[in-house]
């Protein structure tokens, strides 16, 4: 039964795991101080995912860029390819927080959204 | 002249908090001054997520961190200034400030809440030998090009330092197309948090080189490269192991101070380990009146923590004008055997809280050692730690109820190795 | 046609065109870079050499005592910074009294005033931070401090008011004589005139060989040094120099006309003359240094390290004056320590010289002063107050170490030969010069320049045309 050591990103306090695991998928992990410490690992193991921030240029707005993120996880895999699709993006202003910037990100069925207010410039 | 019950210098995390702090303890007299066009500080550029996971139990960005707080701000009409800059305080609480539309603005306040934050050193503080071309940039400085700006400042980049906010470049640079080379740090462990090596390095395959540093910069006009060395035990370069790496960017992150030019100039008294004033529990400083939180006080790994502590800095203001601090009978809280400082650096019992949160750093990295805390002689506190590194902030609790049972003269905080 | 061409626009070349731009002459200066005070002129001690330090007789010590003497009035009238603090040569052993006796002997010949040997208690009371192992010092009342980019950019400034043109980014290939004016090449352009006034720093050998048989040769001598804080830019109040010793020339440790502290420089003779790098070696150097002079050297506050080449001439003095042998073709080479001192006074008499040369009569509109220059920092808060009533501009702070206000730095580029570049800015108004070095208004002020240049952020550069600050846009190599 194989044995991966993982520092849990899932919040800033860096838990030490140690993930026992199969083919079927997580069977224990120890060292995490929550419940997220488990969660983290199990996806950790079989599907590494990330949250992908980026910003994207305003048309009319009183700042020139919006910061974004992606609603939820994606793969990991996917983050280049996930900036990449915002390349050409352009947003009109106002932008509102929590906005949807750009729909199913790489076929993840996850929202790119604005993380920033940017108001109209008069 | 105004008159200001609270006027709070600065408009970040910090200053946010502590303005809510002091208006829930039920003073509404403030007027926070910020220098920025936008209220939020540093947060508005950390686009990054991770905030919030203490105070909001989710995991936000720096600038929906900062949107919460200044939603609040909003909704309780607290006053701010924007593009304001104090540009002096007065022992006797006259604040000063100037901005464009109003000229030089004067407040009479009772009480002055310190929230200025840090800022990054210098390449000046490391005096790395080598030409002073274009390309080196501290990372908070790269960061506001490429999060608030849109322009990269390089294309092929080393970072100098493991500090979080070099991580967090790291990560973005790469994202947004330059190649990061490596990450050179000079202590034997990495200044930034564990789970930012792994999420901006590992990630990306990026080299961590701990024990090194870069020698010399080369490049007349722009960066052509750095060398870099392992280095000794006293971090003094070893001849024979440098190694020229090509790069067009050197990016800096290599700590950061508490901005305190002001709290200097009217005199508060500053901790040189820290660079920020010495307070009690109740965040005051050595100066009545003035209190001081966040950054400014302390440089925090976490916005969480800087909003707690802001958060009370603002209650004990208007506990200081209501003439509810008590002045005397402070216990002093010594830091020894590996704490290298702690804040506060005093307690009243009479003005604590039931529970008394002291924060400290470590001299050095410890790993399976106990944090001890001693009532004089008395240890009453012994928790084993798998590691405690500098880079990380540790905390204990204090009980006021143990502070209330006896005389006690002194707090004694240390690492001990069993 | 001009009538003077003046090569280079440092500290000489600007004082130089400053004084020849009296007179009714067309003047062009040619600078390589795209700013003035590039080189040497930017990068060295900032004093004012009272004058007993070069050998009786030399055109050190004649420039040096008349610059000395001129500073005080020239630099209140023309607004640069500077403050007449006074110096100390430091001796550690008894015996080294009396080298300072034959330095003063020397001083005094040379026309130095009120130069007095100072006894051990005297001199620890004068500067209570000196090493104790200080036996006693030679006391020169009239050395003094000045800001090396102010006394430069001032007087360019004066001459640019006055007509005289600049030319940047102008690197001259070569120079032949035609029968009666010279025929100058740079940048794939022939330009002639009637004269030519070299003052091309440590290239000066190379502008003079192009036409002259009496060759020059120069040695860059490359000096470092430290910069700090504020905070303790009053650690020592006069310059403190050492006595040469056996084992070397010496740092000194200053504060600066700008209040900060200042210590070195080395002296090592290099081959590039385009190395400003510092080195390991040197920075040790001056440190180790200067901690014989001082009590403690406050490492702690390094804000800076720099680098500066001297021009050291192989005869050892300037050259100041028309070559032997290629009439019209004027020499202001081989300028060294103390030639920040001697500029002004090297300028006026450069120029009555070629004046007189060319018969040149004295405009009657010349005008003698910058346009009004203001620093917001030091006003008292009712002046702060009114200045922003003014305009509005003076309420934004850019710069937070050194306190520098927008109007500050768009009145920088506007003004006669603008900043166009982030260190341009920094050496007209501050900004960018103090603790945090930039980090915090930088790109405050590359938005500022990019927005009053009407360029492009990514055209802004930190110096010359090749030094750009931003690559790209964010995604666009993806």
């Amino acid at each position: 039964m194989p044995t991966k050591e993982m520092i849990c990103i899932s919040c800033p306090m860096g838990c030490m795991l140690s993930v026992d695991y199969d083919e079927t998928g997580v069977l224990k992990v120890t060292g995490n101080q929550c419940k997220r410490g488990e969660i983290y690992a199990s996806k950790e193991v079989i599907n590494p995912r990330r949250v992908v921030t980026s910003i994207v240029p305003v048309i009319g707005g009183v700042e020139d860029m919006v910061s974004v993120k992606t609603a939820t996880d994606i793969p990991k895999d996917l983050m280049k390819d996930c900036i990449l699709a915002l390349k050409n993006i352009k947003v009109q202003a106002p932008v509102e927080i929590g906005q949807v910037i750009l729909e199913n990100v790489c076929g993840t069925n996850v929202c790119v959204i604005a993380t920033k207010r940017v108001e109209k410039k008069l | 002249m105004i008159n200001k019950d609270i006027v709070i210098i600065g408009g970040g995390p910090a200053g946010l908090a502590a303005a809510i702090g002091a208006y829930e303890a039920g003073n509404k007299d403030i007027v926070i001054l910020e220098r920025d066009n936008q209220l939020g500080g540093i947060l508005n550029q950390c686009i990054h997520p991770g905030f919030g996971l203490h105070t909001f139990k989710e995991e936000l960005t720096g600038p929906e961190y900062a949107s919460r707080y200044v939603k609040k701000i909003n909704d309780l009409g607290i006053e701010s200034k924007l593009e304001t800059m104090v540009i002096d305080i007065a022992p006797n609480l006259i604040v000063s400030a100037i901005n464009e539309t109003e000229g030089v603005i004067q407040y009479q306040a009772k009480a002055v809440i310190l929230a200025m934050g840090c800022r990054e050193r210098p390449r000046g503080a490391l005096n790395i030998p080598g030409t002073r071309p274009a390309g080196i940039y501290s990372a908070g400085t790269a960061q506001r090009y490429v999060n608030i700006e849109g322009f990269m400042p390089g294309k092929s980049v080393v970072i100098l330092g493991s500090g979080d906010i070099g991580l967090i470049m790291a990560r973005r640079l790469t994202l947004e197309g330059a190649n990061v080379k490596t990450v050179v740090e000079i202590m034997p462990y990495s200044g930034g948090l564990k789970r930012n090596i792994v999420q901006c390095l590992d990630d990306f395959n990026i080299p961590l080189k701990l024990s090194h540093t870069v020698t010399k910069i080369h490049g007349k006009t722009r960066v052509t490269g750095v060398t870099i060395a392992r280095v000794d035990d006293d971090k003094k370069p070893i001849p024979g192991t440098e190694e020229f790496i090509e790069c067009d960017t050197l990016l800096l992150s290599v700590g950061l101070i508490p901005e305190n030019e002001l709290s200097r100039k009217v005199g508060v008294k500053i901790n040189p380990r820290t660079q920020g004033p010495i307070v009690t529990e109740s965040l005051e400083t050595s100066i009545k009146g003035i209190f001081a939180a966040g950054n400014v006080l302390h440089v925090h790994d976490l916005v969480d923590y800087v909003s707690g502590e802001a958060y009370l800095a603002g209650k004990n203001s208007v506990k200081y004008i209501d003439g509810l601090l008590n002045e005397n009978h402070m216990i002093n809280i010594v830091t020894q055997d590996g704490v290298r400082y702690s804040v506060p650096s005093s307690i009243n019992p009479k003005n604590a809280e039931d529970l008394s949160l002291i924060r400290f750093r470590s001299t050095d990295v410890y790993k399976d050692a106990y944090v001890s805390v001693f009532l004089d002689q008395e240890r009453i506190i012994h928790s084993k730690k798998k590691i405690i590194t500098p880079g990380e902030m540790e905390q204990v609790t204090i009980l006021k109820k143990w502070l209330q049972d006896r005389p006690i003269n002194s707090i004694f905080i240390k690492i001990e190795k069993e | 046609m001009f009538d003077v061409v003046i090569i280079g626009a440092g500290v000489i070349g600007s004082s130089v065109a400053r004084a020849l731009s009296k007179y009714q002459l067309k003047v062009l200066v040619l600078e390589k870079h795209n700013d003035v005070c590039e080189e040497t002129s930017k990068a060295n001690s900032g004093i004012v050499h009272s004058g007993y330090d070069a050998k009786t007789g030399t055109l050190k010590a004649k420039f040096n005592l008349l610059g000395n003497r001129m500073m005080a009035d020239f630099c209140k009238k023309y607004r640069v910074p500077y403050r007449n603090n006074g110096s100390l040569v430091l001796a550690f052993e008894d015996e080294d009294i009396q080298k300072l006796d034959e330095l003063k002997k020397q001083g005094m010949k040379n026309g130095v005033e009120r130069l007095r040997i100072l006894s051990k208690d005297e001199v620890h009371e004068m500067e209570p931070n000196l090493n104790d192992s200080v036996v006693g010092a030679l006391y020169a009342p009239t050395g003094g401090i000045v800001d090396p980019f102010e006394l430069t950019i001032a007087q360019a400034e004066i001459a640019n008011m006055n007509g005289v043109e600049f030319r940047f980014n102008s690197l001259v290939k070569s120079i032949s004589k035609s029968k009666d004016h010279f025929l100058i090449n740079f940048n794939d352009e022939i330009i002639e005139s009637k004269t030519v006034i070299n003052c091309a720093g440590v290239f000066s050998d190379e502008i003079n060989n192009m036409v002259s048989e009496y060759k020059l040769h120069i040695t860059p001598r490359k000096g470092e040094y430290c910069l700090f804080d504020k905070e303790v830019g009053h650690y020592v109040d006069k310059t403190i120099f050492q006595l040469p010793t056996a084992y070397g020339k010496g740092v000194l440790v200053t504060p600066t006309a700008e209040n900060n502290l200042l210590i070195g420089p080395t002296a090592y003779d290099v081959i590039d003359k385009r190395d400003s790098s510092t080195s390991p070696e040197g920075l040790k150097e001056v440190l180790a240094k200067a901690s014989q002079s001082i009590k403690k050297v406050p490492t702690g506050f390094i804000i800076t390290a720099f680098s500066g080449l001297r021009a050291t001439e192989s005869k050892g003095d300037f050259v100041i004056g028309e070559a032997k042998d290629v009439p019209g073709f004027f020499n202001a080479a081989g300028i060294e320590s103390p030639g920040l001192t001697a500029a002004p006074a090297i300028g006026d008499y450069l120029s009555s010289v070629v004046a007189q040369k060319l018969n040149a009569d004295i405009k009657s509109n010349y005008l003698d002063n910058r346009e009004e220059i203001i620093r917001f920092e030091p006003l008292s808060i009712e002046d702060k107050a009114s200045l922003i009533k003014k305009n509005h501009e003076f309420g934004k702070i850019i710069c937070r170490c050194e306190m520098v206000t927008l109007a500050e730095i768009k009145d920088a580029i506007h003004r006669p030969l603008g900043a166009t570049t982030i260190d341009g800015v920094k050496r007209r108004t501050r900004a960018g010069a103090g603790r945090c070095q930039g980090g915090f208004c930088g790109p405050r002020v590359l938005e500022i320049l990019s927005k009053e240049l009407n360029k492009d952020p990514r055209e802004i550069t930190k110096f010359d045309q090749q030094a750009i600050l931003l690559v790209g846009l964010d995604k666009e190599t993806l």
